[in-house]
């Protein structure tokens, strides 16, 4: 599964991963391996990537999208801290 | 001796021009170093935006659901947005965009232009120089967005422009600018911006769009993302252009240089000869006359 995290101003991430958690507009969720595909407005608050190996990063964004469409998944924040 | 006094003199100007010329590729070097830094940041970001809301249109367009930003109709009335420099000294950079504009008024719309429903909406200076004399519908232009050029700024244009297009003052709005590519190469680029297109023309998945949820609702997605994706892409527009011109103008300049110490080289070698002529002349005078005395 792969995913992007993209900024206005950097490529804050980009690789395979096991899952990701996003702060979605009406709560936070998971996204695992073949997930609906989905487009989601998202808040403030963690996103928490886990990667093939199990290693847990974690961004704090303001607000932004996801998009998750065939185990691609795009997330757009508007920053990140 | 004349001869050798103006070619004096001309050195001296070229040489004065050369440093002007040279002293504007530095700055232009130094403006594009800045704004190409920031494009280059923005572009993952509006393309991927755009990428989105292409799919997010496209699965709409599937359910017939309401988009006001992708009403497609037969158009009728057109609005082009010529996005040129306040500046000239950039090479053809502002003429390539006015030859578009030109193109897709008289070879594209020329029925919408005949009658009178092809407006122009210029950025730049040159673009409304130009537009100005010509018997075309113009907006007020927006020019003093380039000279501050920021989001937010831009916005307030592509607000202006989305807000008549959902009105219906305009059926089709395009944006004709040129895109950055390197210092030396601008892509004359015409896009459209309004209605939202719904299909990509080079991607296979195109056939099956997919069946997205959406959070929270669908009418918030299109209400928040398509308003804010537009604004994206008319900031990287703007944006694209303005890197752009400072490419071409220090290219521009960097031809002038060139130019300038070609020409300070022959003139140079034109007045050393001019100089070499007169002094053998002096002396081929000075040896006949003493020729003559010796009689």
């Amino acid at each position: 599964m792969k995913v992007e995290i993209i900024t206005p101003d950097h490529r804050v991430f980009e690789g395979d991963i096991k899952s990701i958690r996003v702060p979605g507009r009406k709560g936070s969720f998971q996204v695992l391996k073949d997930h609906a595909p989905i487009i989601s407005t998202l808040e403030n608050g963690p996103v928490i990537i886990v990667d093939t190996e199990g290693q847990e990063t974690v961004f704090e964004i303001n607000g932004g999208v996801i998009e998750v469409k065939m185990n691609r998944i795009i997330v757009l924040a508007e920053s990140v801290n | 001796m004349g001869n050798l006094k103006e070619i004096r003199v001309r050195i001296a100007s070229v040489r004065s021009t050369r440093q002007i010329t040279s002293a504007m590729k530095m700055v232009s070097a130094a403006k594009l170093r800045r704004a190409q830094d920031k494009i280059l940041k923005l572009r993952p970001y509006a393309n991927k935006l755009h990428e989105i809301l292409v799919n997010l249109s496209q699965s709409l367009a599937e359910k017939q659901a309401e988009n006001i930003y992708g009403r497609i109709s037969v158009p009728e009335k057109i609005l082009l947005v010529v996005i040129t420099s306040n500046k000239g000294l950039c090479g053809a950079f502002n003429s390539n965009v006015i030859r578009e504009a030109r193109r897709l008024i008289y070879e594209k719309y020329p029925d919408q232009h005949r009658n009178g429903n092809v407006t122009i909406l210029p950025v730049g200076k040159k673009g409304y120089d130009f537009f100005r004399k010509q018997n075309i519908k113009m907006l007020p232009d927006s020019s003093d967005l380039l000279n501050d050029l920021s989001f937010n700024n831009a916005v307030i244009v592509a607000e202006g422009i989305m807000k008549s297009f959902v009105a219906g003052e305009y059926d089709r709005v395009e944006l004709i600018y040129n895109q950055f590519k390197n210092a030396a190469v601008q892509n004359l680029t015409d896009e459209v911006f309004l209605p939202v297109e719904t299909c990509h023309p080079d991607e296979s998945e195109a056939a099956m769009p997919a069946d997205y949820i959406y959070e929270p609702t669908r009418e918030d997605i299109i209400e928040e993302l398509i308003p804010k994706s537009l604004k994206i892409q008319f900031y990287k527009a703007v944006l694209d252009s303005f890197v752009a011109e400072h490419g071409a103008r220090m290219t521009a300049m960097h031809m002038a240089t060139d130019n300038a110490s070609e020409l300070i080289r022959d003139l140079t070698l034109e007045y050393n000869k001019a100089r070499q002529a007169s002094i053998t002349n002096q002396i081929l005078e000075v040896v006949s006359g003493a020729e003559a005395l010796k009689g």
